[in-house]
């Protein structure tokens, strides 16, 4: 006991808690050493996450030849403006495509995430791999075998027109409908993964108590499970949400010409008409989207919690 | 109902409940078994249409895939590379995904490390560190990807296999980060201080103490990074230029037609996977 009450190099005395003072280690080396293991993650984030959506920024208020992809800054803010009076429709068809998908996976994600962390026992993780079974295969080829399932000729539509249990020009491809089918298979491990881990996480006495104190199940369920669960469902509808706003694979491969989400636009702009202060304007705008709906969430339940999620 | 009938009806139904609940129970946890079932076969049903079609015999003159079943044939596994775009773009798409890995493991983890250690008064901006990695992840991927290509544009960097490496390790760091600061959760620091006070060096402990007990964690990172990187278009549809990875190469056969060996790549990508999926379920049964 007596050992540990020792004076360090600096004369100091360190609390009995802390042990021996180390052995070899310059003092300065240790009160670095939490920027030193920072330092090369945040060199990486600052060059390629933070210092490109400055220059985005830049971009947005340039004025670019789009011949040559040449931009010069010319402060002309008009850009946001005419931008988003040029492409407000997709604007709206992304978040009409986005919001529905999202509510779908939700409805269909929670009672699968409640069996599993309710009745999943041993089986759990295999469960979940199940959830997570579509990550195993290419997002690109997850949509193109969407597109050959849904296609006008396929097995469904092919074998119910055979049946005369659709009309001949009955199509689902090229529609809005085929693109949130789509979105929802793409983005469903999205949803039902947080949500897992949300009802995963509810003490299961909670609910015995209610029912001993005569609560219905759909009590126990509405008043207890529901409300437990609201950090979990907001979490699961922003990581959802979120990346199916921005999605374009979907739409353009499932999709037509009339139901244009705003990241095929934008990859347009950057990719072929070389617009690259158009292209900035429109993705800032969707960052702030997304920004606003993560500082909502921040600011209600905690920027850790979504970590828990993930 | 009224009051007064509820009443007298109230203690009877309580003494029924637990007997009347019972069979309902059952009832309603089969439904959401069933229903559950269902999602599965749903989610795995793409996925076994395309292992199904990676082995269908392709009569048009073209070979590329039609939702017509014309017999089974193994022909596209045999000749898996006779498609030469198709094989440089998957084998590029591998090359990235390892350098991917290894590069965002060994940055994520540090970060991790100074993440779970250290708090605000000896690690100032940690809070605004945390800010930055959840934002990487909630941020939408066209943002992230067209950003990154208007960056490169503006410092006049030609594209290729470098901005896609720059780029797949920026978007891993944070997965992997949060990944083995996760399984770092119930990290035992005496066991370090045990082998200080013995006198190893930091590099020692690290190595011989440090590293075998955050292997786990250290691993599940690196396959998600893995699995990140093989799999990312958006981000590589913005950065990639004349170097074409696979998710790349397959969005642009979309537009032509798209040959069977695409599913034989796709085929392969997920039986490897699943398998490493299994088998590590199957190994953290063994240990519990």
């Amino acid at each position: 006991m007596e050992q540990s009450v020792l004076a360090d190099h600096s004369g100091r005395v360190t609390a009995p808690r802390r042990g021996r003072p180390r052995r070899g280690r310059p003092r300065l080396g240790k009160a670095l050493a939490p920027y030193l293991l920072s330092l090369p993650a945040g060199l990486w984030l600052l060059a390629l996450f933070v210092i490109p959506l400055v220059v985005m920024l830049s971009l947005s208020l340039q004025t670019c030849n789009t011949a040559t992809g040449s931009c010069v800054m010319t402060w002309h803010w008009g850009e946001f403006g005419q931008q988003l009076s040029l492409y407000h429709a997709q604007f709206l068809n992304s978040f009409y495509y986005a919001g529905a998908a999202t509510v779908i996976d939700l409805v269909v994600s929670f009672p699968i995430a409640y069996w599993i962390a309710f009745h999943g026992g041993a089986k759990k993780n295999f469960f979940l791999l199940m959830l997570l079974v579509p990550f195993f295969v290419s997002f690109v080829i997850r949509t193109v075998v969407w597109e050959f399932i849904l296609s006008d000729n396929g097995f469904i539509l092919g074998g119910l027109k055979n049946a005369h249990l659709l009309p001949q020009n009955f199509h689902v491809l090229a529609t809005g409908w085929a693109v949130v089918a789509g979105l929802a298979y793409n983005y469903l491990p999205f949803t039902a993964l947080p949500l897992y881990v949300a009802i995963e996480r509810i003490d299961k006495r909670l609910l015995d108590a209610a029912y001993d104190l005569y609560a219905t199940r759909r009590e126990g369920f509405l008043r207890v499970i529901l409300p437990l669960t609201v950090p979990g469902l907001f979490a699961a509808f922003l990581l959802t949400f979120i990346p199916a706003l921005g999605d374009y694979v979907n739409q353009q491969i499932l999709g037509g010409t009339n139901n244009t989400m705003i990241g095929t636009v934008i990859q347009n702009a950057f990719l072929q008409n070389l617009d690259y202060a158009g292209g900035s304007a429109l993705s800032a705008v969707l960052m702030a989207i997304a920004l606003i709906g993560i500082f909502a969430y921040a600011r209600l339940l905690g920027s850790r919690t979504i970590e828990e999620y993930l | 109902m009224s009051a007064a009938v509820t009443a007298p009806a109230a203690s009877e139904e309580a003494a029924r409940a637990p007997r009347a609940r019972r069979p309902r129970r059952h009832w309603g946890r089969f439904l959401l078994a069933t229903y559950s079932w269902l999602v599965i076969a749903y989610l795995v049903f793409p996925i076994a249409i395309m292992v199904l079609y990676s082995f269908n015999k392709v009569t048009t003159g073209l070979p590329q895939v039609s939702f017509a079943w014309n017999g089974f044939t193994t022909q596209w596994y045999r000749e898996w590379s006779s498609v030469p775009g198709l094989t440089s773009a998957f084998w590029l798409s591998i090359r990235l995904a390892l350098a991917t890995t290894v590069l965002a493991t060994v940055v994520g983890t540090l970060l991790a490390l100074a993440l779970v250690r250290y708090r605000p008064p000896r690690f100032r901006g940690k809070t605004l560190f945390e800010q930055v990695l959840f934002l990487n992840i909630a941020a939408p991927e066209i943002v992230l990807g067209a950003s990154l290509l208007g960056l490169f544009v503006t410092i006049n960097v030609a594209r290729g296999f470098t901005t896609l490496l720059l780029a797949h390790v920026a978007f891993s760091i944070a997965y992997v980060a949060i990944t083995v600061r996760a399984r770092m959760a119930g990290f035992d620091r005496s066991l370090e201080e045990a082998a200080e006070d013995l006198g190893a060096n930091p590099w020692v402990t690290f190595r011989k103490i440090t590293l075998p007990l955050i292997m786990p964690g250290v691993l599940a990172g690196a396959l998600m990074a893995f699995a990140l990187s093989i799999d990312d278009f958006v981000t590589s549809n913005f950065v990639s230029g004349a170097a074409v990875p696979f998710p790349v190469w397959v969005y642009g056969a979309t537009r032509v037609g798209i040959p069977p060996q695409v599913f034989v790549f796709g085929t392969a990508i997920f039986a490897v996977g699943i398998l490493c999926a299994l088998s590590s379920i199957v190994i953290g049964r063994k240990k519990a």
